[in-house]
């Protein structure tokens, strides 16, 4: 039998300072929908949150298959949060397959809330199961809540003009209200939201508000749940927010480097998961001057963004991995011609299209070495999904003031999850300066300032300064092709001593916690959240471990070296094989510890912390457990 | 907040210049072998620059990679030697970000129709305001002498001992096909007819697509010699004249016209004797689409405009979507960055 009993109906409310819940259905079940409307309720309620969409690549996998399911993962608290949540305390399965995907990562004691209408023979068949879980004790080690959702859902719409397919699309409005209302949650976020968005179709809104109140007052008026939760606003800096993924973060970044620096946003980019929001962002801005050009292909976006940075505009172009790749003979045009260029690129799971919906950090030396040549670009990389947005800002500072194309790693992770964002004033945003060769100077292309290094930007329209420029080697001096061996030398240790100079300009790399220890954990990217956290984890048990986050892989800070030799031994956790450990071992012969974790999923903290007790002798050596899913195909 | 704008205008000082031939001669020493059909092609370009009456400034020259696309180096105005077959693509973000600027892109017939076909019927499609003047010499000549995509089949290259077993393709069939809103096809050695030809290209709003033949003495001479050799050029080729009956020879006593949907030549025709009327101007391209197969030595070689219709350009399309947006949504980035739904916390 099942753990489905009937509990006092008073419901006590209990106060928790941090919540992970786990949507999941099938990718038709509008899970991301459920998931994206209970993160905005919850940040505007004031707590802090990270999320973790996790979609199938196919578009529409078979209905109920496992290769269908859909999740979306939030995690919210009082308090600072940096991570979505290693183990979910809640999951919500609208199906057999969502059950079997997701609930090897339910902590043990985790409330388990199942549509208990769809665990019928056909879709306990599709998910594999040989005999329902909900009744063969196999769950014994959740709180297993099954809820007849499907039916509920069907009750309530009785009466309405639907037919029945589309009052089956209504369960996740059903599901997402009882979630609110098990939070202490308001509806009136999704009911503003979902006004707006079906006001074209007055009888779609009125379903799906039925649904979600009938959901809501399920959990009111039903003894099934003994206790209501309560995570209280956390304790954030004082000022507006709004809620933001890394992909909007970095779109408004970019429109924000056009307005601070005056020049026309030109956007080249092929659609490609998952970067293809941030095309989409900036195509809705045109007002802000922004033009964005859909390329036949992967290389005409980026030749298209070269041309309007020789024509002196804001060039973009944005793509993943496997785009990366096709760019590169283009990209290092634009190193040769020395103009300034900017190039996102939201790494996913490779090798070849890999695994389009999963995150990783493995294009890091592609993006360092991935060239023909001695080839040198800047590389920035955020931190988190808000911090997209200064760093977008940050990449075109470096890009116009060197004359040099810079890469902006963003990832799977960081594009599509999001987190509460306190929203900057127009006095905090950075300046971002450009500038033009001079009319009445004495021109050459090639002429450096002596400073920075960069050659002038001499756009077409400036009288007087018609010049040639192009792939081929030019004199320093005179900007004639040249194969002179001693221009062809110097010029390659100036294009790179141009891009070396770049760290006198940036901030130094931050230690959080002491400045000497045990261990330290270095980290790239979209990893922050979960190394941060397990190295505060760490020290709180009393252990010598600082963390710290490199925002600028090429060039690295300056005090990266010291940084390193303050501590006995150094781990670097990757989403990778090992990639940043290579440029750090090879740069400072720091025999540096990789943790590399290459399944697609982002860390866990826990992991992080497993590893930590390894190199620190505290445990034996750390392996990975994938969970169930993992071992589906096997 | 001033919404962010570079123009050409802005950058301009002073009055527009009276431009010679000479202004457009930059002080690169030439570098293409003795008798290359490219010298002509230059020469015809630098005396139809100054006929624009466009400040140097504000013209571009952009190529790929080939023995054409040196071409830049010896224009003096704005210039860009890019990558192998994506001289197109800069172009069309240049051209896009600026498009007040006359932009000409310099490609053959490797580079734009074999690595860079693509981009080439993408530009034509989209109808960016280009003017691309291809240089067909039916042979690789940088890379010393290897058959092209143009290359006749059958033909003995050093890639190709035992002779090519590929068809060529045929640019102008091609550009048609990409819906090309100006398509033409000139001669290097005809010199009164290329300058023409590439001063009509320039006037043309779009992407205008000029076929050059153009004669690589070196690795495929003579090429195009059996049509276009003075003597015979008369009755071997046949010039396109807008809303003239197609008519050629040393009298203009031959004609075309049709039989069924294929292209008969009429030897001594009398009086018009039902001879096709050339129009460039026809949306329903079909009469481009026979023209373009007569080939020598079965037809006369037809050169001169085969097609000519005027419609918006992707560039002007995009900056009117732009202004249209500034116009109905004044860009405030505050607001933007507040938009959605916000929470305050104190
Ligand atoms: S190889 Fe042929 S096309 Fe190239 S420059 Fe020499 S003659 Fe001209």
């Amino acid at each position: 039998m099942t753990t489905e009993t009937r509990l006092p109906a008073e419901h006590l409310v209990q106060e928790l300072d941090r919540v992970t819940i786990r949507f999941a259905g099938d990718s038709g079940d509008g899970m991301q929908l459920t998931g994206t409307q209970f993160t905005k309720t919850t940040a505007v309620f004031g707590n802090d949150l990270a999320t973790l969409p996790d979609y199938p690549a196919e578009i529409r996998a078979p209905t109920g298959s496992l290769p269908g399911v859909s999740g979306f993962q939030l995690s919210f608290s009082s308090s600072d949060i940096r991570t979505p949540g290693d183990q979910p305390d809640v999951l919500v399965a609208m199906n057999p397959a969502a059950l079997k995907t997701n609930v090897g990562d339910l902590r043990a004691g985790g409330l388990l809330i199942v549509d208990k209408d769809e665990f019928n023979a056909t879709n306990l068949k599709k998910a594999a199961y040989a005999s329902n879980p909900l009744e063969d004790g196999s769950l014994a080690k959740f709180q297993l809540v099954p809820i007849e959702i499907t039916r509920q859902n069907e009750l309530a719409l009785e009466g309405t003009s639907l037919s029945s397919k589309d009052k089956f699309r209504s369960r996740n409005f059903y599901a997402l209200g009882l979630i609110l209302w098990l939070y202490d949650r308001s509806m009136d976020t999704t009911v503003r939201w979902a006004t707006e968005q079906f006001k074209r179709r007055p009888e779609v809104l009125d379903a799906n508000l039925k649904a979600l109140r009938a959901g809501y007052n399920f959990g009111e008026t039903t003894e099934l749940f003994r206790v209501r939760y309560e995570v209280p606003a956390a304790h954030v800096a004082p000022g507006k927010y709004r809620h933001i993924s890394g992909n909007e973060a970095t779109a408004l970044g970019f429109i924000a480097a056009s307005v601070q620096s005056g020049l026309p946003l030109f956007y080249g980019s092929y659609p490609i998961t998952p970067a293809s929001d941030v095309l989409h962002e900036l195509s809705k801005h045109k007002n802000f001057g922004i033009k964005t050009f859909q390329a036949e292909d992967e290389i005409a976006a980026i030749g298209a963004a070269i041309g309007a940075a020789y024509g002196g505009h804001l060039a973009l172009t944005g793509t993943s991995g496997p785009g990366l790749a096709l760019k590169s003979e283009a990209l290092n045009l634009a190193v040769m011609t020395e103009l300034p260029l900017v190039v996102i690129d939201v790494q996913r799971a490779g090798p070849s299209t890999g695994m389009p919906t999963k995150t990783e950090q493995s294009d890091l030396l592609q993006a360092m070495f991935g060239r023909n040549g001695d080839s040198s670009v800047a590389i920035v990389a955020p931190a988190t999904p808000s911090e997209c947005f200064f760093m977008a800002i940050e990449a075109f500072r470096i890009a116009l003031k060197y004359m040099v194309p810079v890469i902006f790693m963003s990832d799977g992770y960081l594009g599509n999850g999001s987190e509460p964002w306190r929203i900057p004033l127009m006095s905090e945003l950075p300046k971002v300066e450009y500038h033009y060769a001079p009319l009445n100077g004495d021109f050459s292309p090639y002429k450096r300032d002596p400073e920075t290094l960069a050659r002038p930007w001499a756009v077409p329209g400036q009288k007087g300064l018609e010049h040639r420029i192009g792939g081929i080697e030019k004199s320093g001096a005179t900007g004639d092709i040249s194969y002179d061996p001693r221009n062809h030398h110097e010029m390659t240790l100036a294009r790179a001593e141009r891009v070396a100079r770049i760290a006198r300009d940036i901030p130094d790399l931050e230690i959080t916690g002491p400045s000497s220890g045990n261990l330290l954990l270095l980290g790239w990217g979209g990893t922050y959240g979960a190394i941060t956290s397990a190295a505060e984890a760490a020290r709180k048990r009393g252990l010598s471990v600082s963390s710290a986050h490199l925002r600028y892989l090429n060039p690295f800070p300056s005090n990266l070296g010291a940084v390193l030799s303050g501590f006995k031994k150094v781990m670097i956790p990757e989403l990778n094989t090992g990639q940043l450990s290579l440029l750090i071992r090879g740069r400072f012969l720091v025999d540096a510890v990789g943790f590399n974790k290459i399944s697609g999923q982002p860390f866990k903290i826990a992991e992080i912390e497993g590893k930590i007790d390894e190199l620190l002798g505290l445990a034996g050596p750390y392996t990975f457990d994938f969970g169930q899913s993992a071992s589906l195909g096997g | 907040m001033t919404t962010p704008t570079v123009s050409a205008g802005e950058l301009l000082n002073g009055d527009l210049p009276v431009l010679s031939r000479k202004d457009f001669v930059s002080d690169q020493e030439v570098r293409w072998c003795p008798g290359c059909g490219d010298y002509s092609i230059l020469a015809q370009m630098q005396k139809m620059l100054p006929e624009l009456k466009i400040p140097r400034e504000n013209i571009v020259f952009i190529s790929g990679i080939g023995c054409s696309s040196r071409f830049p180096y010896y224009v003096e105005t704005y210039g860009f030697h890019s990558i192998h077959g994506r001289a197109l693509t800069l172009a069309t973000g240049l051209k896009t970000a600026r498009p007040e600027l006359t932009v000409f892109v310099v490609t053959g017939d490797g580079d734009g129709l074999s690595i860079g076909g693509n981009h080439l019927l993408h530009a034509m499609r989209r109808n960016v305001d280009l003017n691309v003047i291809l240089f067909n010499n039916r042979i690789y000549g940088l890379t010393k002498g290897q058959f092209s995509p143009t290359s006749e089949l059958g033909k003995v290259t050093k890639s190709s001992p035992y002779g090519t077993v590929e068809s060529p393709l045929n640019p102008i069939r091609v550009a048609l096909a990409a819906g090309a809103t100006f398509v033409a096809r000139s001669v290097d050695r005809d010199t009164k007819h290329l300058e023409e030809t590439l001063y009509k290209a320039t006037q043309h709003r779009g992407t205008s697509f000029v076929e050059v033949y153009q004669n690589c003495n070196i690795f495929n001479d003579g090429a195009f010699a059996a049509f276009t050799d003075r003597e015979v050029r008369q009755d071997r080729m046949i010039y396109l004249e807008d809303g003239k009956t197609l008519r050629f020879g040393s009298e203009r006593q031959h004609g075309i016209r049709l039989d069924g949907f294929t292209a008969q030549v009429v030897e001594n025709a009398q009086g018009d004797d039902g001879l096709l009327v050339h129009q460039t101007n026809s949306e329903n391209p079909t009469l481009a689409n026979i023209l373009v197969g007569m080939d020598y030595p079965a037809f006369p070689v037809p050169v001169g405009i085969f097609r000519a219709v005027d419609k918006p350009s992707y560039d002007e399309l995009v900056q009117h979507q732009v202004d249209d947006a500034r116009a109905r949504h004044e860009p405030r980035f505050e607001e933007l960055l507040n938009s959605g739904e916000t929470w305050e916390v104190s």
